[in-house]
């Protein structure tokens, strides 16, 4: 038997064993934190476990807490997960955002104290880069951090901090070199948000209730020891976090349908027969929504195998040339996505709420509002083409 | 279900590349146009072709051929999509081989077969007979006389139809115009009497012709399969044959997007290099994000052949659609971003459009595989 097999067997048998019923049907996922929340007794059991194990970081070296699996193992393990529909144990922009930048450019000392604590859920950490005058242009923000002692003082103003009401620390940009171009003055640092210095603002989006906050540094403090990368280098860490951030984002494009599976049945085209109609073939009865439909499943299809494509030529934990491309193209076909539902549902897709529409008509049409910031956020679709086409087109400034 | 070339396929993938690239580049295409060669390629190349073992690629080893799967032909495609290079290949190694090996009996394959791999024996289908693909709209009929049958009525669009030294005719044996049952294949002798072809001239200059049968007489014996059931076996091959194709577009868009992203960086207006031009900039990476696309599906559809997948016709159609769609895309932007030299006869990106054209109308355009992948889909 090859190792990989032993791999598969020993990963069943323990996830037979460890995974609790609760956790093998669909639901929320745990996201940790000091004042972690639980929705049913089997989660905190499963992140228990699983951050034991490291397998809430899989890939990540074991020294660090990580599972120290290589990329086949990985895969494996998600496959053994998905047979017995395991739910993911945490979500965390540490383990998506933070920890992979960490693993790159942390200290020793600094991988030490904040990846098993990533690993294990203990913190939940949110992400402090957008300010108001500084959306795409990230590099001209001006949140400042002044040198005092063994601290920084921080003053400024973050906005789009997801969770910022709910998190333990954030990781954040800020300036540190006002008279340095802009690029140049810039550091990464780790804030934590219990202090009288930080506080928090929900934002209301379009579609509701979000956990979008704003958040307000006065005279916030860090230890100097919590700046990662080297003073004034923090724009090559953001650059990086943000290329994973991308991949994360695209990946949404997927759970939207755009995987690449054999699964025979289209949600779309389900949703289009219900509203729609079928007429005597069973063919969707609006003839121009079919085709839209069909046109929209066929780019699903071709996006989700060359994400399956780019992860095979890509190195575990590096982030892809191609993350751009697919965080382009992931954000927008989610969006055409929740407009053909919408064009399908007619009357029904526009309530906003109460009677005369199911939960899930509600939910769609929230949904379809929320995907609108899609290809805002983590960089507009018009940073990505601009990305894409000097990155990986090689085309000129000037 | 891998998406990237393993060590074989990469090699050979390289081979046809520097091969290509050196013996049949654009000039060696405008110079078949030009001379306005008889036979629409050039046979010492395809002597060649034959040589490395490329008309042998979908054969079975049994019958002297290489087996080596679909990924690998479609890397061959899709070089000779980025070179625009004329052969048989398609109408030979991918319709005639698949035809034969998918629907002959053992004496035809065995007669057959080791003449495609060694390069004596070309072949050509017979199917559309009108201007948009209908595969199953057949009104050409082949009628039983004692042990022959007589066939008559007219193709049109048949690729190589003018040099195959075999025909390969879809007549109706039963049933009404666009019955799928009734349909048989026949092994026909171009030079028989009450055959006449008239070579087409397309708009890529390739080759393709209309093909008029009167009471062409062919034995019974030469049936391709099982009389009436001919549908079956054509379905099997066009889905190889539309991947194979698809694999062509895609190497058709890609060179035609290398070629203009080459000419962004080095023509120059207002002072400035027009690469530095946003406008442009942004379409040049949606092209970009299509061809990723466009390559993730050829590749998959080309493996659903090679696993045997039981989803092969829904990957044929994918591959097909994506093909067609960014190819209208990038070779419709190659020209426009070329400016006035973009439609010269002087400058290659025209000739990459008129091809796109053509292969768009081979087995089906965009349209047509989207609806079959919906009905396919059951919606």
């Amino acid at each position: 038997m090859s190792d990989l097999q032993t791999f598969r067997e020993e990963t069943r048998s323990w996830l037979e064993a460890n995974c609790p019923p609760e956790m093998r049907k669909p639901g929320d996922v745990a996201w940790g934190g000091r004042n972690a929340q639980f929705s049913h007794p089997d989660q905190e059991i499963w992140l228990q476990r699983m951050g034991e194990k490291g397998w809430t970081c899989p890939t990540w070296p074991s020294e660090y807490g990580g599972g120290g699996l290589s990329k086949e193992e990985n895969k494996i393990l998600q496959e053994e997960m998905g047979a017995i529909g395991a739910r993911s144990p945490l979500g965390s922009f540490g383990i998506w955002m933070l920890g992979p930048a960490l693993l790159e450019f942390a200290t020793e000392e600094q991988k030490k104290e904040h990846l098993p604590q990533i690993v294990k859920g203990e913190v939940w950490w949110c992400q402090g880069y957008s300010e108001p005058g500084s959306g795409s242009d990230l590099a001209s923000l001006s949140t400042k951090a002044v040198e005092d002692g063994d601290h920084y003082i921080i003053n400024g103003q973050k906005i789009w901090t997801s969770y910022a009401d709910k998190a333990d620390k954030i990781f954040c940009l800020v300036r540190t070199g006002p008279q340095e171009p802009k690029h140049d003055g810039i550091s990464f640092i780790l804030i934590d948000m219990d202090q009288p210095g930080v506080t928090t603002r929900p934002i209301t989006l379009i579609s509701g209730k979000s956990p979008f906050c704003e958040t307000f540094f006065d005279d916030a403090k860090a230890p100097v020891k919590d700046l990662v990368g080297g003073l004034n280098k923090g724009w090559t860490v953001a650059k990086r976090l943000l290329e994973h951030e991308r991949t994360m984002i695209s990946a949404m494009g997927l759970s939207g349908g755009g995987d690449g599976s054999k699964k025979t049945k289209s949600g779309l085209a389900e949703i289009g027969k219900k509203y729609a109609g079928t007429n005597s073939d069973q063919k969707i009865s609006d003839f121009a929504l079919r085709r839209k439909v069909a046109m929209h499943d066929l780019n699903s299809r071709a996006f989700g195998l060359t994400m399956q494509r780019v992860g095979e030529e890509t190195k575990v934990g590096a982030p892809s040339p191609a993350a751009a491309m697919a965080k382009y193209y992931g954000t927008e076909h989610n969006k055409l996505r929740y407009e053909l539902m919408l064009e399908a549902m007619g009357t029904q897709g526009i309530g906003w709420e109460g009677e005369g529409f199911s939960m899930e008509e509600l939910q769609i049409t929230r949904d379809w509002l929320r995907t609108k910031a899609n290809s805002i956020e983590g960089g507009t679709s018009e940073v990505q083409l601009n990305v894409i086409s000097k990155r990986v087109l090689g085309l000129p400034d000037k | 279900m891998a998406l990237i070339l393993n060590e074989e396929q990469q090699s050979l993938k390289d081979i046809a590349r520097e091969f290509l690239q050196k013996n049949a580049p654009v000039t060696h295409f405008r110079e078949i146009r030009d001379t306005k060669n008889e036979l629409g390629y050039d046979e010492a190349l395809w002597k060649e072709m034959v040589d490395l073992g490329w008309s042998g690629i979908l054969i079975p080893e049994e019958y002297g051929g290489f087996d080596f799967g679909m990924v690998g032909m479609g890397s061959i495609f899709e070089e000779m999509g980025k070179t625009l290079t004329p052969s048989p290949l398609f109408s030979t190694g991918v319709l005639g081989a698949s035809l034969i090996s998918l629907g002959g009996n053992n004496s035809q394959k065995q007669s057959l077969l080791p003449k495609i791999v060694d390069g004596s024996l070309t072949t050509a289908l017979a199917l559309e007979e009108g201007s948009r693909h209908s595969p199953f709209s057949i009104n050409t009929k082949a009628v039983k006389d004692g042990d022959n049958f007589k066939i008559s009525g007219e193709k049109t669009f048949v690729i190589d139809g003018h040099t195959a030294d075999l025909l390969i005719v879809a007549a109706r044996t039963e049933g009404s115009t666009d019955d799928s049952s009734g349909i048989s294949l026949f092994l026909v002798d171009p030079d028989s009497e009450g055959i006449e072809i008239t070579r087409t001239s397309m708009v890529d200059s390739r080759n393709a012709a209309s093909i008029q049968f009167k009471d062409a007489i062919v034995s019974s014996s030469e049936i391709l399969g099982e009389q009436n059931n001919g549908a079956g076996i054509l379905e099997e091959v066009l889905d190889r044959a539309q991947i194979a194709i698809s694999a062509e577009m895609l190497g058709n868009a890609s060179q035609a997007f290398d070629i203009t992203l080459e000419y962004l960086k080095e023509r120059k207006q207002f002072g400035a290099v027009i690469g530095t031009f946003q406008a442009l900039q942004h379409r040049a990476a949606e092209m970009y994000s299509e061809l990723e696309l466009t390559k993730s599906s050829v590749i998959a559809a080309c493996n659903a052949v090679d696993e045997n997948s039981n989803d092969l016709k829904r990957m044929a159609s994918l591959a097909k659609f994506k093909a067609g769609e960014t190819n209208y895309l990038v070779t419709n932007e190659a020209v426009q971003m070329h400016g006035g030299v973009g439609v010269t006869d002087e400058y290659d990106v025209g000739l990459y459009m008129k091809r796109a054209r053509v292969t768009e109308q081979i087995f089906g355009n965009s349209e047509y595989h989207l609806d079959r992948y919906a009905t396919l889909s059951d919606y």
